[in-house]
């Protein structure tokens, strides 16, 4: 059973006077099945700790350990995690000018799988995994993410984890800036990929919305770099109410 | 109409819509078109049309320092039916299609001493392509070609330059009325070269030319494909590829004179850019008269910087003199190629050097797709691949 370990990492970023610690020793473990959401306020570091994990070039791990499965993977490069099945749906997708949908989408699963699917069974798997996320056809012949709506851009990084299957998801934002459809489509297609039982699923997230439609099995509250309180979903519940005042405060006196 | 975005430090993407009683792309030369070199001035890189340019890179082309002696190998393989001459300077059927416009290509019209005519008869249809491959032998050499088409023929021309050597030649296509030309210029030179050439198309009634203009190699490349029309209904497809590297200069100057009625063109250049001093540059003029009702026309030209270190200059230019048009529009683009763009890919499991040439292959897909003759169309896939290669190493 694929396990993601992160033990007390530590994480900054190249600021005007220096380099500034944004995370500050997280420590957290997700095993295949289990879905993790991480809440916190702007700021905290949670979309740093969904780039540090994909391997992203801005940040720079100063201590800590990520494996999985035992394999380091922060000695990976950023295409050798993602083979190792460590999946990242961006908040804010790339544009990628001159590559259309369907080529990106083929080329990305001949890199995880290790060779290219039979091109019968991928024009129909790609199809269906459209149809199922409401994605036009015409989606496929466009270039990626270009002149996508934001709708479209969260529907399209959702359509890769159907096709990519990783062993861990994080999902960074990707509830925000979506309507109520929207977000019950998205939602619908990771809960698919979740019911397959072989994907952890790491769901980074600003607000309770989206926790309405992807129930979580462990939430985690994110403040000031680390994870400051940890609970079953009843926590995502007291967040709704209450806010992060009682942890952006704590942070200070801290 | 001109968009452009993250544009790369010290390029420019300008553009321009102009109505305009008088035309400035004819008077903005430095000299009226003419066969003879003295009626142009020796350049001193301020003109309009010599800004871009590196004029001292030119190995005198441009100032009469340059004297031919050295040669180039010619080979010309064509099918039968197909008429292939040497003749002298005073032969009737040079010069036709346009006069030379700048110091070089009259430099070169002055100095050849033969020229080549390729005749395809009238309604001669060919199944196999004419090749002609010049090949450069070092040194300086100046020439001139025709293709000319009789009516209703058909042909496909492939001309192919490597080797190495300082070449300033023109090209004439003539069309009859009804004839289909395709033509694949490709500049495949070594790194040392310099190449100047005016590709002149003279489009008959109802005719269609299409040419598709591939530079990879040389130091400095320099070319002014340009179409005029005899008559009403005729069509012209411009499109072309560059890979500009290290140092080397590429520039094409388009020019499309809508003089005749109803006639179409549409120009889509695409050039990608890797390396320090890389410069590429891209003209494309056209112009529609106050005769040329009915055109139809649009330009493109976008650019795909690889790397830091790398030049683009583009610069559409749309003249219109009547209203009564179909349609008149341009557009240029210059992107680079970001470090977002490739963590994006790599995040998805793709290799760097894959990823790479994944987004440069997507960006040519629909030039190379034009072209359509399998063997070159592999070539040029190859040798994408190989100038990616060396950006790597």
């Amino acid at each position: 059973m694929a396990t993601l370990e992160i033990h007390d990492l530590h994480v900054s970023v190249e600021a005007e006077n220096g380099p500034r610690e944004i995370l500050r020793g997280v420590d957290l473990t997700v095993k295949q099945g289990e879905t993790h959401a991480i809440m916190g306020p702007n700021g905290s570091g949670k979309s740093t700790l969904a780039y540090s994990l994909a391997g992203h070039p801005k940040y720079t791990i100063t201590g800590g350990t990520v494996t999985l499965d035992g394999e380091d993977v922060l000695e990976m490069s950023v295409d050798e995690r993602a083979r190792a099945g460590v999946f990242l749906a961006m908040q804010y997708p790339v544009e990628v000018p001159g590559v259309s949908v369907s080529n990106f989408l083929r080329t990305a699963a001949t890199a995880i799988r290790g060779e290219a699917p039979k091109l019968r069974t991928w024009v129909k798997e790609v199809k269906e995994a459209m149809e199922r996320l409401n994605i036009d056809p015409a989606f496929a012949e466009r270039n990626v993410n270009e002149g996508f709506s934001g709708g479209e851009k969260k529907r399209h990084e959702i359509l890769q984890l159907e096709l990519l299957r990783p062993k861990m998801a994080i999902l960074d934002e990707t509830d925000s800036g979506l309507d109520v459809d929207a977000l019950r489509i998205v939602s619908e297609g990771v809960n698919r990929v979740r019911e397959s039982g072989e994907v952890g699923t790491l769901l980074i997230t600003h607000y309770t919305r989206i926790l309405r439609y992807i129930k979580p099995d462990h939430v985690h509250v994110f403040a000031a770099g680390r994870i400051a309180e940890s609970g079953g979903p009843e926590l995502a519940d007291k967040l709704e109410e209450e806010g992060y005042e009682a942890y952006v405060k704590g942070d200070r006196t801290a | 109409m001109a968009e452009a975005q993250n544009i790369p430090a010290g390029s420019t993407t300008a553009g321009s819509i102009a109505v305009a009683a008088e035309s400035t792309v004819a008077t903005r030369m430095s000299a009226p078109p003419s066969f003879d070199v003295a009626d142009f001035p020796v350049p001193h890189g301020r003109e309009e049309e010599w800004r871009f340019t590196p004029l001292e890179r030119l190995r005198g082309l441009h100032d009469g320092t340059a004297e031919a002696g050295g040669g180039v190998k010619v080979d010309v393989s064509a099918p039968d039916g197909v008429t292939v001459e040497t003749v002298g300077r005073d032969d009737a059927r040079l010069g036709r299609a346009g006069k030379p416009v700048d110091r070089v290509a009259a430099q070169a019209y002055s100095a050849f001493e033969k020229a080549a005519v390729v005749t395809v008869p009238k309604e001669t249809v060919l199944t196999e392509p004419i090749r002609v491959n010049i090949q450069g032998q070092g040194g300086v050499s100046f020439g001139h070609t025709v293709f000319e088409l009789g009516a209703f023929a058909e042909a496909v021309v492939v001309i192919d330059h490597t080797g190495d050597g300082v070449r300033a030649a023109g090209v004439e296509y003539v069309l009859g009325d009804g004839a289909k030309l395709t033509v694949v210029s490709v500049q495949d030179w070594a790194d040392t070269a310099v190449h100047c050439s005016q590709h002149n198309a003279l489009v008959g009634r109802d005719a269609t030319f299409k040419s598709v203009v591939v530079t990879f190699g040389g130091d400095v490349v320099r070319l002014h494909p340009r179409v005029n029309y005899a008559g009403p209904g005729g069509e012209a497809e411009l499109y072309g590829l560059y890979f500009t590297d290290d140092g080397q200069h590429q520039e094409h100057r388009l020019f499309v004179d809508h003089e005749a009625s109803n006639c179409r063109s549409n120009v889509v250049y695409k050039g990608a850019l890797q390396g320090q001093d890389a410069h590429a540059v891209w003209i494309g003029d056209v112009l529609i008269r106050a005769s040329a009702t009915g055109t139809d026309t649009y330009e493109l030209n976008r650019n795909l910087v690889l790397t830091d270190g790398a030049r683009v200059d583009s610069v559409p230019n749309l003249e219109i003199e009547t209203g009564e048009i179909v349609g008149a529009g341009h557009a240029s683009a210059t992107g680079r190629f970001e470090d977002e763009q490739l963590f994006y890919l790599m995040a998805r499991g793709i290799p760097e050097q894959d990823a790479r040439r994944l987004v440069v292959r997507g960006f040519f897909a629909e030039l190379v797709q034009q072209i359509g003759l399998p063997d070159l169309r592999d070539r040029l896939i190859a040798r994408i691949d190989e100038e990616l290669e060396e950006s790597v190493a």
